[in-house]
């Protein structure tokens, strides 16, 4: 909740929106009835989630043996999609809680569709650890709990780490995403009718914006803030740790957490673009989501960019100068082995194809920063297969070295998984407000009658 | 307080909210609620607000989070302390990421505990006191008034020329 004294520098981020009661309808517009294109993209992704389905059934059947999993190569397709949505789901947090904190002037219309990218990408990824264990009806040992026996987990493990870090991190962005809408569903409720309005009715808790509700929820939004800005660091760490932990060449490096959420922002803010350049195109969100806030968003991706090409440049430098004859062998077959093509895809859509967003024209351009920004989403995948595949396959011993290859039931699990994730933000479109309403009122010109200041501190104009 | 009788004014710019609130409380008449589409924290100052106590809500649950993670960790160790990879029983640098996510965990429930008691959410009583452009671009000012004060509260209100003043005795049971 920004105070008078950060006023933006430059103009108003806003220019084209003059009164406060155009933002709800505007923002409350496309919850009206869906056109065919979107009826199309949602039988598109309910057909997705029937392939995730099927290809997860023929393997719950048949066993994990479907798969293309076998030693040495024993984490594939699985681990890196999920390190893939766990990573899309960072820059949704970045953009609500950290930006937040730091009070960014451009963060109020892009992050609700953010931070709802980030609830369904996490919980597309919690899929992967239950489709990965092979016999999902035993999933729930991953979780402590009394059992018969007084067993354990092993608290030292980090994929332990993990359970609690990634519940963890869906519960508080769940909670953050609901928290926030809030306000806004109770903006919705007043301008829908029927059915929506019980809907909205109930799921807005009664809100009705009163000082005391605005009091108390401004100081619990700054404290969830300020808790989830650390847990959504320390998330992309331990996943990276699953990884730096092991003595696998290729993995076993200190640098892997700061890297492993630098990646996770940079896809994160990749996905953000990819996701909300149709939705301003289709409902009309110009005025909102303005070339402004894509130009900061592309500085994101240029700054992180740069990071994790710092980060790649610097495992090839530091197996090259250790000495270490494994490890050099190891990195010696990321760029030239059998897995040459995924190392390259890699380093070209990740490092090389961003070197665009230098240019002020670039970033300036929505088809190009839309474009970019699927280079990185697939870059970004790529990368974690990089790190995954071919360093388990190209370990310590020459007679354990051996190929991988994905299974049609892995891909289709993949496949459908963008599906899965396409499902729930095609209905958070079509039922919550895509523009947290309350928020972006904070930014735009505060209505005063009088011009001059009628009180101490009461300023006319741009707060 | 039961013969008292409630005041709604709708406002459309905010100096007149707080101009009203701030004569309303001149005159004695404290029982006053706001009602905003955005945290407008001119209003919020106008009503003299103090610390939320849910900032002791966060400290309090991420403190048991804490305590609790460790507190895991450490006794099912301890029940069946067998040595793995050579580390010891206690393994804190480990148990301390645990922790962490049990203090974010917790720190986060309780802080919506917290504003849930003390916003008084959710609110289930009829929405007798509100208006729906309270939620678009209207600021509304809800004052109980003692029948012999109504005058005088009626006028502060009409002086900062609302778009819409009504006299509301049925919501005074409503009200906050």
């Amino acid at each position: 909740m920004s105070t008078a004294t950060e006023v933006p520098r430059g103009a108003v981020p806003h220019p084209d929106i003059t009164d406060l009661a155009e933002v709800n309808r505007d923002v409350l517009r496309p919850l009206g009835r869906p056109g065919l294109g979107w009826w199309m993209m949602l039988a598109l992704a309910i057909a997705g989630i029937g392939l995730l389905g099927v290809s997860w059934g023929f393997q719950m059947w048949k066993g994990i043996g479907v798969t293309g999993l076998a030693s040495p190569v024993g984490w594939g397709v699985y681990i890196t999609t999920f390190v893939f949505w766990v990573g899309i789901a960072h820059s949704g947090t970045l953009i609500s809680a950290i930006l937040f904190l730091f009070r960014a002037p451009w963060r109020q219309s892009i992050y609700r569709a953010a931070e709802a990218m980030t609830v369904f990408a996490v919980m597309t990824a919690g899929l992967f650890p239950l489709i990965h264990v092979g016999r999902v009806w035993h999933a729930y040992w991953l979780i402590p709990y009394p059992n018969s026996r007084f067993l354990w987990p092993n608290f030292r493990s980090p994929l332990v780490w993990d359970v609690f870090a990634v519940t963890t991190y869906f519960t508080v962005s769940a909670v953050f995403f609901y928290l926030g809408t809030i306000p806004d569903l109770a903006a919705a409720r007043d301008a829908a009718t029927g059915l929506r309005k019980k809907l909205y009715k109930v799921i807005s808790l009664g809100w009705r914006g009163t000082d005391r509700e605005w009091h108390h929820f401004g100081k619990a939004y700054i404290f969830l803030a300020a808790l989830a800005t650390p847990l959504v660091l320390s998330v992309h760490s331990v996943v990276s740790w699953d990884f730096a932990v092991a003595i696998v060449p290729g993995w076993h490096t200190t640098i892997f957490a700061p890297y492993f959420v630098a990646g996770a922002i940079y896809s994160g803010v990749a996905m953000v673009i990819t996701l909300t350049v149709p939705l301003r195109k289709a409902f009309g969100l110009e005025a909102y989501l303005t070339t402004k806030h894509y130009d900061a968003m592309a500085k994101l991706c240029l700054l992180t960019s740069m990071i994790v090409f710092y980060a790649y440049l610097s495992e090839f430098f530091m197996a090259w100068y250790s000495g270490e004859e494994v490890e050099r062998a190891a990195f010696w077959a990321r760029l030239f082995g059998p897995y040459w093509w995924a190392a390259w895809t890699m380093l070209v859509c990740n490092a090389m194809v961003p070197i665009m967003l230098w240019f002020k024209r670039v970033r300036y351009s929505i088809p190009a920063l839309f474009t970019i920004s699927i280079f990185v989403n697939i870059g970004m995948w790529f990368e974690r297969y990089v790190i995954i595949a071919t360093s388990l396959h190209h370990e310590y011993e020459p007679f354990a070295w051996g190929m991988y290859r994905p299974s049609l039931t892995e891909m289709g699990v993949m496949v459908g998984s963008f599906a899965w994730f396409g499902f729930w933000f095609l209905l958070f479109t079509r039922l919550l407000p895509p523009v947290a309403i309350a928020e972006l009122k904070e930014v735009l010109p505060t209505p005063m009658r009088r011009a001059v200041p009628a009180h101490g501190g009461l300023e006319g104009g741009d707060r | 307080m039961s013969d008292h009788i409630g005041l709604l004014a709708s406002f459309d710019y905010v100096d007149s909210a707080v101009n009203a609130i701030e004569e309303l409380r001149g005159e004695g008449l404290k029982d006053i609620t706001a009602y905003m589409p955005y945290p407008d924290h001119h209003i919020e100052e106008a009503l003299g607000y103090d610390q939320s106590p849910v900032r002791v809500w966060a400290l309090a649950g991420g403190l048991c989070g804490a305590a609790g993670g460790f507190a895991f960790t450490s006794f099912t160790s301890m029940d069946w302390p067998l040595v793995t990879g050579g580390k010891p029983i206690l393994s804190i640098p480990a148990y301390f990421i645990i922790a962490f996510e049990m203090a974010v965990l917790f720190g986060v429930l309780s802080t919506v505990i917290g504003l849930f008691i003390n916003s008084r959410l959710p609110y289930i009583k009829p929405m007798v006191v509100y208006d729906p452009e309270f939620s678009a671009g209207k600021f509304g000012v809800f004052v109980t008034v003692p029948p012999d004060r109504l005058g005088r509260a009626r006028d502060i209100l009409n002086g900062q020329e609302p778009s819409d003043l009504r006299e509301d005795p049925e919501g005074v049971r409503h009200a906050s």
